[in-house]
C-alpha cells in the first residue's frame, strides 16, 4: 500500500487534513467571490494567485522546525513593534493608518502582529514554570497589550482584537488562572465606557447604529439592515449561486469584503452557512489537536492560540453579518477578498503543519 | 530576558501537558457552544424569520414606476392644431459621468448660451436627482444650439441632447386666453388631482382647455415594474403597463374666425365672443392683448414674467370672460321683452321723447342722447334708435323686482356654465342685493338708470353673447361649449359635444319677440338705426345693438396709473350682433375697451366676424 504513494506525499511534513480543509474552505471563497464581485473575473483571478502565494508560503513555513520559530520570535517582534510605530507615524491609507508603503507592496504591519504575538507570549512563557505566576501572567499581558494599544490607535479595532486574542488565547492554554482571567473579563467591563472615549466617530457610529439599526436606516443602519435582510432572505436551501438579488444588486455594502458571509447565506441558505461553520470547526479541532501532540511548550501554546483565533475571526464576522455585533473590521478566514488577512492566515497554517510535522511521535 | 539566568524551578512536562489538555477541551466546547450559538443566530434570520425578510429583499428589488401618457392634442372645429406635442430637444448633465459640473458648464457656456437663472435652476433640481440621473439645464434647444452641440459632442462626456415631447401653442397669443397652457406640475395643483396618475408628469393645465380638460387630456399613467440597484439605477423592466394617451380634444373655435376678430382690434384692447346659437359652440373668443403661453411652458423666466405684467391692459387677464363691464344700451332688447312678455306695455305702445326725463319731485333730468328727443317711438323704433326715455319709463313701470326677475332668466350676473375654468359672474343687481351689499333701499332713479343697462349692472362679454343667444333662440338659454367633439384613443371618429340646456325662458307672446328682434334689425337695417352703415355690401341680414359702457373698473386687481386715469375714463364700445336674421347662425359681442363709441369701433369688428363665420357657412 505504502508503495503506490509517492515518498513525498508521505513525508509528515504536510497535514493532508488541513490542507484539504484549506482548499475546500478557499474554493468555496473563490465562487462566493465571483457571485459577490458582481461575476467580475478578474476579481476571482486576483484573489486566486493571493491564494496561490499564500499557500506556497504556508508550505514554505511548514518546513521549518517550530524550534527554529521560537530563536527568531523575539526578532520578528521587535521588527514587527518598530514598524507598527513608524506606521503610526508615517502611514499611508484612507485616513487610517494601517499601510506601510514598501514601493513595492503596500504591507500592514498590524498583519504580522497577529502572528507575532502568539509566538511571543508562547516564546516568552516556552522557558518558564507553567502555569504562569502573578509576574510572568503580567509580564505576557504587556508583551500582548504594547501593540494591541498601537492598533486600537490606528484605528483597528477589528485587528486590535484579533491581536489581543490571540495573545490572551496563548496565556489561557498557558494555564493562566481562573481568578486573572475573570479579573481581566471584569476590569475590561468596566473599562468598556472607557473605551467609548478613546473611539474614534466612525467607530461609536458603528456601535450606535448596531444598537439602533432602525433609526437611520439609509445611513448608519444601511449595512446592518441590509446584511440580515440578504441572509434572513436566503431561507434554508438558499437563492441558488449568483441568484441572490441581495448580493447582485448591490444592496449589501462590502459584499465582496467583510460582508461577503451576508451573500454565502442569501445565495446557499441555512444549509450552506451550517456547512461552513462545520469547515471552519474541523479546520479549529484539527488546529487544537496538532497543538495537543505537539513536541514542546513554545509549539503547543502556539498552535492553540493560532486555532482559537481562527475561531475568533469566524466567530466575529458571522456575528456581524447577522447583526449579532457591531461592524468591526474582520473578514472572513480565506473567503472574504483581501490579500494581507490570507497571507497571514495561510502563514499561520503553515506553522501549524510545521508543528505538526515536528510532532512529539516523530524522532 | 529569555534565556534567564535565575534559578527556575524545574518545568513538570507532563503537569504542563494535562493542564494545556484541559485548557484545550474547555476551549474547544466553548468553541463549539458558540458555534451553536451562531446556528441557532442564522436559524433565526433563515427560517424563523424567512418570509419577513424575503418582503423586504422584495421590496429592495422591484420598483414601480410610472410611464407617462402621451397628453391629446387640440384641434380647432375645422381641424387645425391649436396644441401640439412638438419633438424638442433638452440639454441634460449626468453628474456622475461629467465630472467637475463647475467646471463643465463653464465648457458648455463657450458651445451653447443658457441664462443664470437656467444654471440656478440645475443647481435647485440637482439635489433631487441621483448622480447617475441626468437633470435637465436647458429645455427648447433650437436647431443651431442643437448642431452646435453635435460638433462638440466629443469635448463633453455626461452631457446630452434629449429629445421630448414639449407642449406647443402655434397660434400663441391669439388663442392664449382660450387654450390657457401646461406649465411644470407643482404642489398645489398635485391636490386637485388623483396623485398616483401623475406620478410620472411633469406638466398639468394651469388654466384654460387645458386646465378645464385636464383629466381627459392628460390620460392615464401606466406602470413599469422595474427590477433596480441599491443605487436606483433600473436593470430591467419586469412588467409593463402601457399608459392610456389622453383624448384628441376638438374645439368649436374657428381660428379664421378668431383671426378676423383678433386683426380687427388691432392694438386695441378688448374682447369679442361668438357663438352658434344653434348648438351653443364658441366659434370665437378673443381677449386683447393676449401673451405667449409657450412661454409658460417650460417656466417663465422673471424677465420674461415681469415684461407682460409690466406691458399695458393686463395681458394675463382674461376680459371675454371674466371681464364686468357696464352693457349699457346693449342690455335694452332684454329690458324690453320684459316690458312686452310681462304686459307692462304692448308691441304697438308708444312713449314720447321730449330728451329729458325726470322723475316725479326730482330735479335732475335723465336725458337721451340725441337733442330734443325722439319724439313717439314704440319697442321698434326705441330700439332702432336707442331711445332712452322709452326704457326709462319701462323700466319705471316694470320695477327693479320683475327686471331682476326677467333678466336672470337670460343669465345675467352668473356665470354662463362654459367649460373653462374662472368664469367671471357680472352682476345683476336686485333689492336684495343692494341692501346686502350697502345696506341701504332701492332708490327708483336706480330703477330708471338699470333700464338703459347703467348702474349697478355689469356683465362680461360672454354673457352678453350668449344672452343674445338665448333671445335668437326662442328662449333656448344653454351652457356655451367650447369643445366641439372628444376623439379617444384610437377611434376614428370623434364624438360630439353638446352644450346643454340650462334654462327654457318661457314664450308667453311670440310676436314680441319677434318685434324685439325686428328692433334690432332695424338698428342695422334702419334708416335711423344707430348702427346703420355697418351691413353694407352684406350677403345676408344683419341685426344688433350698440351700446356704449361708463368705465366701470375693468378688474378689481387693476391698479390705475394716476396719469393715465383720463385715457381710462373713455367709455368702452360695445356692440352685439346677429346674423342671418332670418335664420341666425352666429352671435357675437363685442367690447373694445375705452372705444368710445359702439358705433364707430364695435360694431365693423362684428361685422368682419360675422363675416368671416358666414363666408363659409352660407357657402356649405
Amino acid at each position: 500500500m505504502n508503495r503506490l504513494i509517492p515518498g513525498w506525499v508521505r513525508s509528515p511534513r504536510l497535514d493532508w487534513i488541513m490542507l484539504a480543509l484549506v482548499l475546500m474552505i478557499s474554493v468555496t471563497g473563490l465562487a462566493v467571490l465571483y457571485s459577490a464581485s458582481g461575476q467580475d473575473a478578474a476579481y476571482v483571478e486576483r484573489q486566486a494567485i493571493r491564494l496561490g502565494i499564500g499557500l506556497v508560503g504556508m508550505i514554505m513555513i511548514s518546513l521549518v522546525p517550530p524550534h527554529v520559530l521560537r530563536i527568531w520570535t523575539p526578532w520578528l517582534f521587535g521588527f514587527g513593534l518598530i514598524l507598527l510605530a513608524t506606521t503610526w507615524l508615517v502611514g499611508v491609507g484612507r485616513g487610517t493608518q494601517r499601510w506601510l508603503d514598501l514601493g513595492i507592496i503596500r504591507f500592514q504591519p498590524s498583519e504580522l502582529m497577529k502572528l507575532a504575538v502568539p509566538m511571543m507570549v508562547a516564546a516568552f512563557l516556552h522557558p518558564r514554570m507553567l502555569p504562569p505566576g502573578w509576574k510572568d501572567s503580567l509580564l505576557a499581558g504587556l508583551i500582548l497589550l504594547a501593540p494591541t494599544f498601537i492598533i486600537m490607535r490606528q484605528p483597528d479595532l477589528g485587528t486590535a482584537l484579533l491581536v489581543a486574542s490571540s495573545g490572551g488565547f496563548t496565556l489561557f492554554l498557558a494555564g493562566i488562572r481562573w481568578r486573572i482571567i475573570v479579573s481581566v473579563m471584569v476590569v475590561s467591563a468596566a473599562l468598556s465606557p472607557v473605551l467609548w472615549i478613546f473611539m474614534e466617530e466612525y467607530q461609536r457610529n458603528r456601535v450606535r447604529s448596531f444598537l439602533e439599526p432602525e433609526s437611520d436606516p439609509l445611513g448608519q443602519g444601511w449595512n446592518i439592515i441590509q446584511s440580515k435582510i440578504a441572509v434572513g432572505s436566503g431561507g434554508l436551501t438558499g437563492k441558488g449561486w449568483l441568484n441572490g438579488t441581495q448580493a447582485q444588486l448591490e444592496f449589501i455594502p462590502e459584499r465582496h469584503t467583510d460582508f461577503i458571509l451576508a451573500v454565502f447565506a442569501e445565495e446557499f441558505g441555512l444549509l450552506g452557512v451550517c456547512l461552513l461553520l462545520a469547515l471552519y470547526l474541523a479546520l479549529i479541532g484539527r488546529g487544537l489537536y496538532i497543538a495537543t501532540i505537539a513536541r514542546d511548550t513554545y509549539s503547543r501554546l502556539l498552535a492553540g492560540s493560532l486555532a482559537m483565533t481562527l475561531f475568533v475571526y469566524v466567530l466575529v464576522n458571522s456575528a456581524m453579518v447577522s447583526g449579532l455585533l457591531p461592524v468591526v473590521g474582520i473578514p472572513l478566514p480565506l473567503i472574504s477578498y483581501g490579500g494581507t488577512s490570507a497571507v497571514s492566515l495561510l502563514a499561520g497554517i503553515g506553522i501549524l503543519m510545521s508543528i505538526y510535522s515536528h510532532r512529539k511521535f516523530i524522532k | 530576558m529569555f534565556r534567564s539566568n535565575t534559578p527556575r524551578p524545574i518545568k513538570d512536562a507532563h503537569d504542563e501537558q494535562r493542564l494545556f489538555a484541559s485548557r484545550a477541551r474547555t476551549g474547544f466546547i466553548i468553541i463549539v457552544l458558540l458555534f451553536l450559538g451562531l446556528v441557532a443566530r442564522y436559524f433565526y434570520l433563515q427560517v424563523s424569520h424567512h418570509e419577513d425578510f424575503t418582503t423586504r429583499s422584495e421590496s429592495n428589488r422591484v420598483q414601480v414606476q410610472p410611464v407617462t401618457p402621451n397628453r391629446g392634442l387640440i384641434y380647432d372645429r375645422r381641424g387645425r392644431l391649436l396644441a401640439e406635442n412638438r419633438p424638442a430637444f433638452r440639454l441634460e448633465i449626468i453628474p456622475e459621468e461629467a465630472g467637475s459640473i463647475e467646471e463643465t458648464l463653464q465648457t458648455l457656456r463657450e458651445v451653447i448660451v443658457f441664462s443664470e437663472e437656467e444654471e440656478e435652476r440645475f443647481w435647485k433640481t440637482r439635489n433631487r436627482y441621483r448622480d447617475f440621473e441626468s437633470i435637465p439645464l436647458k429645455f427648447n434647444l433650437d436647431e443651431s444650439e442643437v448642431a452646435r452641440f453635435a460638433v462638440n459632442r466629443h469635448r463633453f462626456s455626461g452631457i446630452k441632447v434629449v429629445p421630448y415631447l414639449a407642449r406647443s401653442y402655434p397660434y400663441a397669443d391669439m388663442l392664449a386666453h382660450v387654450l390657457g397652457y401646461v406649465g411644470r406640475l407643482d404642489a398645489g395643483d398635485l391636490a386637485r388631482v388623483d396623485e398616483r396618475n401623475y406620478r410620472g408628469t411633469t406638466h398639468i393645465g394651469k388654466i384654460g382647455a387645458e386646465r378645464f380638460y385636464e383629466s381627459q387630456l392628460h390620460g392615464t399613467s401606466g406602470i413599469e415594474r422595474v427590477e433596480t440597484n441599491a443605487r436606483g439605477r433600473v436593470l430591467r423592466v419586469l412588467e409593463r403597463q402601457d399608459p392610456v394617451p389622453g383624448v384628441d380634444l376638438v374645439l368649436s373655435l374657428d381660428v379664421a374666425v378668431q383671426q378676423a376678430a383678433w386683426d380687427m382690434l388691432g392694438d386695441r384692447a378688448g374682447s369679442i365672443v361668438a357663438l352658434d346659437p344653434t348648438d351653443g359652440s364658441v366659434i370665437a373668443m378673443v381677449s386683447k392683448p393676449g401673451y405667449d403661453p409657450n412661454l409658460f411652458v417650460h417656466g417663465i423666466s422673471n424677465a420674461d414674467y415681469q415684461a407682460i405684467l409690466d406691458s399695458p391692459n393686463q395681458p394675463l387677464f382674461n376680459r371675454a370672460l371674466a371681464g364686468g363691464y357696464e352693457p349699457g344700451s346693449t342690455l335694452k332688447p332684454f329690458i324690453g321683452l320684459a316690458g312686452l312678455e310681462l304686459g307692462v306695455i304692448g308691441i304697438q305702445d308708444t312713449v314720447f321723447s321730449t330728451g329729458e326725463f325726470r322723475l316725479e319731485g326730482q330735479v335732475r333730468p335723465f336725458h337721451d342722447w340725441k337733442d330734443g328727443g325722439h319724439g313717439w317711438a314704440d319697442i321698434r323704433l326705441a330700439l332702432e334708435e336707442s331711445v332712452n326715455t322709452y326704457f326709462y319709463k319701462l323700466a319705471l313701470g316694470l320695477g327693479i323686482d320683475r327686471i331682476h326677475f326677467y333678466l336672470d332668466q337670460f343669465g345675467f350676473g352668473k356665470p354662463t356654465g362654459i367649460d373653462l375654468p374662472g368664469e367671471g359672474s357680472g352682476l345683476l343687481p336686485s333689492r336684495d342685493w343692494k341692501r346686502g351689499r350697502y345696506n341701504e333701499p332701492w332708490y327708483p332713479g336706480e330703477t330708471v338708470i338699470s333700464g338703459i343697462g347703467q348702474g349697478f349692472n355689469v356683465v362680461t362679454p360672454l354673457q352678453l353673447a350668449n344672452a343674445l343667444a338665448t333671445l335668437v333662440n326662442g328662449g333656448q338659454r344653454k351652457a356655451p361649449r367650447l369643445a366641439y367633439a372628444i376623439k379617444q384613443p384610437g377611434d376614428v371618429q370623434a364624438e360630439r359635444v353638446s352644450a346643454p340646456l340650462v334654462f327654457q325662458v318661457p314664450v308667453n307672446n311670440n310676436q314680441a319677440w319677434l318685434a324685439v328682434l325686428d328692433g334690432l334689425r332695424r338698428v342695422v337695417n334702419g334708416a335711423r338705426g344707430t348702427a346703420r352703415d355697418v351691413a353694407l355690401n352684406a350677403d345676408y341680414v344683419m341685426a344688433g345693438k350698440t351700446g356704449t359702457s361708463q368705465v366701470f373698473g375693468l378688474a378689481e386687481d387693476e391698479k390705475y396709473e394716476e396719469s393715465e386715469v383720463a385715457e381710462h375714463l373713455r367709455h368702452h364700445a360695445l356692440f352685439i350682433a346677429f346674423a342671418p336674421y332670418e335664420n341666425p347662425k352666429i352671435v357675437v359681442a363685442v367690447v373694445v375697451d375705452h372705444g368710445g363709441s359702439g358705433t364707430r369701433d364695435a360694431a365693423p369688428i362684428a361685422r368682419a366676424v360675422l363675416d368671416a363665420w358666414l363666408s363659409q357657412e352660407l357657402t356649405r
